[in-house]
């Protein structure tokens, strides 16, 4: 018989091959970010050495000498997205127990596209928040003299808002692939629903949670409108939260809205700055993917 | 939580009254404090949103909408960006969704189990999460430069457009994927071919969940701002781009630019501008939200 699956057809073959060049745009995409960085972050570190770019402690691209010591950038990067996760954790893991154990379906259906919406928010609305409404409620509780105009704790805390939901709903997810079974378990023994969820759930979902988590600091390490806005502009090794400071993020910005000429060894920074950033976000990316693979491989 | 434990593992056997009461207080504060939780992030959403319209309502108003950007802030309007961030959007989706959901097809219905597969998965994956300021710096070298085609509205919308690909083809990839296989023997029984299968049956039953996915993605590149700050679309504009190869200032820059000024008047502006921002994006979201309910089929 004529075997009707040997038979060519040009058009057939013509929209699957269209089709799989779509998904290799995904690859041209990752192969031309690396490009961009690497090639021209080469360049930057022909004129400045790469050691000192990654041990120095000074940043000062406008200075005489000009120094990229890129340390005071990831403090003030760390510290952001550390007052952001001192926010969004423990809230988006409440959030998460909450849907998951407590809510009732129709409360939850509700409430979880309610808590997306934070995730909605433009970020350059969150950063006039933050620089108009939150500093100058932190200036009137801590004093005027102690807060800077632009801090790192007013964009920190804004950030954490913004990442309760990347943390919610990856912790919900893991907490919902837990069987049954075990939470029954738990109750049949005389637990209460608390001990179910803290002694049970929670450390059964561990894995997904620990993705949500290092999702979230990878969003808060990204981020670039709020700390642009509210956290300032003062590249500074310290940890006090209440000065301006200045991010990875919020230098790129900043480098692309001043005078710098394209090829000047301050303009080739922010490529070397968008080296580190995306280093340090596809590390922490990969992680969270391999957490999210343990529970998903544990539970389904 | 984990200190608190040790006076709860008695057991519920030997508990008198007392610790029973002790018990349910436990419960009880433990269900309020879950709550608080998540009411919080409700609670702060709620705050920004009464703050900023409290304070951009004096100038928000229909000529607000029809008003170029001015050195006086009560004669200032956000035209320019309004109409940017319309071609923006508009050339963003003409380019992002037809790639994106053809990536979409090939990975669920085309694509054989080999390793070229899931290299294009796992990438897929990472540049879900590559922060958007890097896709700025991408469209920077590659297609301002690279490409020529400078700080048009082409390289803003090239740039948005593969900060949404991910987004959609995750979105989509779901739905598609939710589509029953009965569905696609049910067409090759009656002869289709692949194609036939996949363009008659198969994504007629996924649309939902594909639109759904492309507003998502279209009402988070209307609201980005960071990738287009270094595409230089910060400019004072007082006109209307004309041509995909325009300059172009968006409503998210416009709104930076005014905070980025001392004077209280432009604050009020970029209260405004936040305004119709958020009004735009909820309206898109409530309509996704619609499209979803109403899409939703269950096999």
């Amino acid at each position: 018989m004529h075997d009707l699956r040997r038979r060519r057809r040009p058009g057939e073959t013509a929209i699957e091959g269209l089709l799989l060049l779509c998904g290799a745009v995904s690859i041209a995409t990752t192969a031309a970010i690396v490009w961009v960085l690497v090639s021209n972050g080469l360049s930057f570190f022909a004129d400045f050495s790469a050691v000192d770019f990654l041990t120095g402690t000074v940043w000062q691209p406008k200075g005489s000498p000009q120094l990229f010591g890129v340390l005071p950038l990831l403090a003030g990067t760390l510290l952001v997205a550390g007052i952001a996760l001192v926010v969004a954790v423990p809230l988006g893991l409440g959030a998460a127990t909450y849907l998951s154990e407590y809510a009732r379906p129709g409360v939850r259906r509700v409430l979880k596209p309610l808590l997306e919406i934070l995730a909605g928010v433009p970020t350059v609305v969150y950063g006039y928040f933050a620089l108009r409404t939150v500093t100058p409620l932190l200036q009137r509780v801590l004093g005027d003299e102690s807060v800077d105009v632009f801090n790192a704790l007013s964009a920190g805390l804004v950030m954490g808002i913004m990442i309760i939901p990347t943390v919610a709903s990856l912790s919900e997810d893991a907490m919902r692939s837990v069987p049954e079974a075990l939470r029954e378990g738990a109750f049949g023994l005389g637990s209460g629903r608390r001990r179910v969820a803290t002694r049970v759930v929670i450390p059964s979902a561990l894995s997904g949670i620990a993705a949500s988590v290092i999702l979230g600091i990878s969003r808060a390490v990204g981020e670039t409108m709020i700390v642009a806005v509210a956290a300032g502009s003062t590249p500074n090794l310290t940890i006090d939260v209440r000065e301006s400071i200045q991010t990875m993020t919020g230098y790129i910005a900043q480098v692309s809205l001043g005078d710098s000429q394209q090829g000047t060894v301050d303009y080739q920074s922010i490529f070397a700055v968008g080296l580190t950033l995306f280093v340090m976000t596809l590390l922490l990316n990969l992680l969270s993917q391999r957490f999210v693979r343990r529970f998903r491989q544990v539970y389904q | 939580m984990t200190a608190l434990a040790p006076q709860h593992d008695r057991g519920n056997g030997s508990l008198g009254a007392r610790s029973n009461r002790s018990h349910r207080f436990g419960e009880i504060s433990f269900h309020a404090l879950l709550l608080l939780c998540t009411g919080v992030g409700l609670i702060v959403l709620a705050i920004l949103l009464v703050t900023v319209s409290r304070r951009g309502a004096p100038q928000l108003s229909v000529d607000f909408l029809d008003r170029f950007p001015s050195r006086r802030p009560a004669q200032a309007g956000v035209k320019a960006a309004l109409f940017g961030s319309i071609w923006l959007i508009g050339l963003t989706l003409a380019i992002s969704v037809p790639v994106s959901v053809g990536a979409a097809i090939y990975l669920e219905e085309i694509a054989p189990r080999n390793w070229f597969t899931r290299v294009i998965e796992v990438n897929i994956a990472n540049l879900a999460g590559v922060p958007s300021i890097i896709y700025g710096i991408l469209a920077l070298g590659v297609v301002a430069r690279g490409l020529g085609l400078g700080f048009s509205l082409w390289t803003g919308a090239i740039a948005l457009s593969l900060l949404s690909f991910p987004v959609i083809v995750i979105a989509a990839r779901e739905s598609i994927r939710a589509v029953p296989s009965s569905i696609r023997q049910g067409a090759f029984a009656l002869g289709a071919t692949r194609w036939q299968t996949i363009r008659r049956a198969v994504l007629p039953s996924s649309m939902g969940g594909i639109v759904t996915g492309c507003i998502l993605a279209m009402s988070r590149a209307l609201g980005e701002a960071a990738p287009l700050l270094l595409l230089g679309a910060l400019v004072f504009s007082a006109s209307v781009p004309n041509d995909p190869s325009d300059r172009y200032t968006a409503l998210p820059l416009q709104i930076f630019n005014w905070i980025n000024r001392p004077q209280s008047g432009f604050q009020i502006n970029a209260a405004a501008g936040s305004m119709v921002l958020l009004g735009i994006l909820l309206t898109v979201n409530a309509v996704a939200i619609v499209l979803r309910g109403r899409g939703r089929r269950t096999w």
